[in-house]
């Protein structure tokens, strides 16, 4: 099977792990991804916040470039750039008059695009209705027995009702379902569609801060070993600003993050390392543990950039912990302590 | 109503003619039956000026410099509970998307935070083509909260030393493009003002 693949933004850099973890996973899966030649930011939410027409002509360049593939389908793996991509498509089969202002834009840099060319799809959507339950567990090598799991889904891809695909938009359960055909135990997880508060940090820190706090805080009491998501902002607002969420509130939650598709290639066999564990900034290592795979020792680099800490420089209290100091050090087990 | 030198005249239509028609699609916001099913099932409504239910009735007052001014759309996180659950199929959330560009273009909204980070966010992806994190939060931080890079720097070297943040934009291969095309966008958007 055969899809146009628009990754964005966030799988370039802060999600790369998400990036590499669909692509190893695509070939045993059968999914043949050809990413959109040139394609450009879907604007997030910030553009429709600024300039409507701008923001849809910007996605709607994406839609374009995606038609130069020749294929009819296109996975996003954000879910932000699947709604994006997708809302665009659907305003310009409703609103002729709209779909005309942005071929208008879009002429001015030679391309042009009929709504409904194109399917956008969000990668979940394929490996459930495309690829099916049953061929995901027959490829399984390595059940995730014993891991405990929280499926997170998000609100992007449960709402707004722009999904071809029958979900409930408050409880849905591809992800759970996928997450148990890899053998895992699925916690009944409530917030499942919470909101993360995308960019919220930024903007006011106390209603961030809060509804990250929220869903770790959710997945910890149900004594989930990590979160499973679908979307690299879910991924950034959890694991990046956790432990700044802990120093808000005074708390020390530690629940690792992955992206579904780093827990698919896990079970399928494959190691941590190629699936881009060891990049996030909680600790997978105690969760990985429970079906004893390693964090790679030592993300790319990490701690590299630091001043090495030297060991004659001041006189430090020696019993810091058993094996690992704190952070620092950057070899051994790979310890991802952030502070 | 509005100063002299703000860029909106005074129009013939109400302000909810104005709000709907602005918003793509069919908003549905003449159809509010102002059931507060948005409000409570908004996540940031408790740090909201007003529920959204509450700035649907002022829309329909005619309250256009109090509902520009108000914190509420900024606050809205798009996570579209509202919408799944309005009983009317009010698009709430891409109503709160046209009073955010309302309220930019009137420059009325109160604290420049939100606005800024949009701004600061669209900047790299119209110069470049693509988003910049680095640059994004960098800027946004400096200007809004100084002190915030101090109590950032820690997640931002883990990001960094992990290979998760780049110290350069991208660029994409045909920039003089896009640029056209936004270009025409915006010229489209201003024409297509009511």
């Amino acid at each position: 099977m055969k899809y146009s693949y628009f990754p964005g933004c966030s799988l370039e850099h802060n999600a790369e792990a998400y990036d590499s973890s669909s692509r190893a996973i695509a070939g045993p899966l059968g999914l043949e991804l050809v990413e959109v030649d040139d394609w450009n930011c879907c604007g997030a939410t910030e553009y429709i916040s600024l300039n409507m027409t701008a923001a849809l002509a910007l996605i709607a360049r994406n839609l374009a470039q995606a038609t130069k593939n020749g294929l009819d389908q296109m996975i996003a793996p954000c879910s932000a750039c699947y709604l994006n991509l997708s809302k665009c498509d659907r305003y310009m089969v409703t609103t002729p008059e709209l779909a005309e202002r942005l071929n208008t834009a879009l002429a001015a840099g030679g391309l042009s695009y009929q709504g409904g060319t194109i399917k956008v799809r969000h990668l979940i959507d394929v490996i459930t209705e495309d690829v099916g339950l049953k061929t995901l567990a027959s490829k399984v090598t390595r059940p995730l027995k014993g891991l405990r799991v929280a499926p997170y889904y998000g609100c992007l891809i449960s709402r707004p009702g722009l999904r071809i695909s029958e979900h409930n938009p408050e409880y849905p359960v591809s992800l759970d379902e996928i997450l148990e055909a890899l053998g895992a135990e699925v916690v009944d997880f409530p917030l499942k569609t919470h909101c993360c508060g995308g960019h919220m940090t930024q903007i006011s820190e106390s209603t961030g801060f809060d509804l990250i706090r929220q869903l770790v805080k959710g997945a910890s009491d149900y004594q989930a070993d990590m979160i499973v998501t679908v979307c690299p902002m879910c991924h950034l607002n959890l694991d990046a600003f956790q432990n700044g969420m802990n120093n808000f509130f005074k708390t020390n939650y530690q629940v690792p993050v992955a992206y579904f598709t780093q827990m698919i290639g896990l079970a399928f066999g494959m190691s941590a390392r190629q699936l881009g564990f060891g990049t996030s900034l909680v600790s997978a290592g105690p969760a990985l543990a429970k079906i004893g795979e390693e964090l790679p020792a030592a993300a790319p680099a990490a701690g590299a950039t630091k001043r090495k800490r030297d060991d004659k420089s001041l006189p430090m209290p020696t019993p810091l912990a058993a094996g690992q100091g704190k952070g620092g050090s950057g070899k051994g087990q790979g310890q991802e302590v952030s502070r | 109503m509005v100063s002299a030198s703000g860029p909106i005249a005074p129009t013939p239509f109400t302000f909810l003619d104005e709000v709907q028609a602005r918003t793509p699609g069919n908003p549905h916001l003449n159809q509010c039956i102002q059931c507060g099913t948005c409000g409570g099932s908004c996540p940031s409504g408790p740090d909201m000026d007003h529920t959204p239910r509450g700035i649907f009735a002022m829309i329909r007052a005619d309250m256009r410099q109090e509902v520009l001014k108000s914190n509420t759309p900024w606050f809205c996180v798009s996570c579209y509970y509202c919408i799944v659950r309005c009983p009317q199929e009010v698009k709430i959330t891409d109503i709160m998307y046209t009073l955010k560009r309302l309220a930019v273009e009137a420059r009325l909204y109160g604290d420049a935070t939100a606005p800024d980070f949009s701004k600061v966010f669209i900047n790299w992806v119209e110069n470049y083509g693509r988003s910049f994190e680095l640059g994004l939060m960098g800027q946004h931080m400096l200007r809004h909260n100084p002190f915030g890079v101090f109590k950032m720097a820690s997640m931002g070297m883990g990001l960094v030393s992990r290979g998760r943040m780049a110290f350069t934009p991208k660029r994409i291969r045909d920039l003089e493009g896009l640029k056209n095309i936004i270009a025409k966008a915006k010229e489209l958007e201003v024409s297509h003002e009511v």
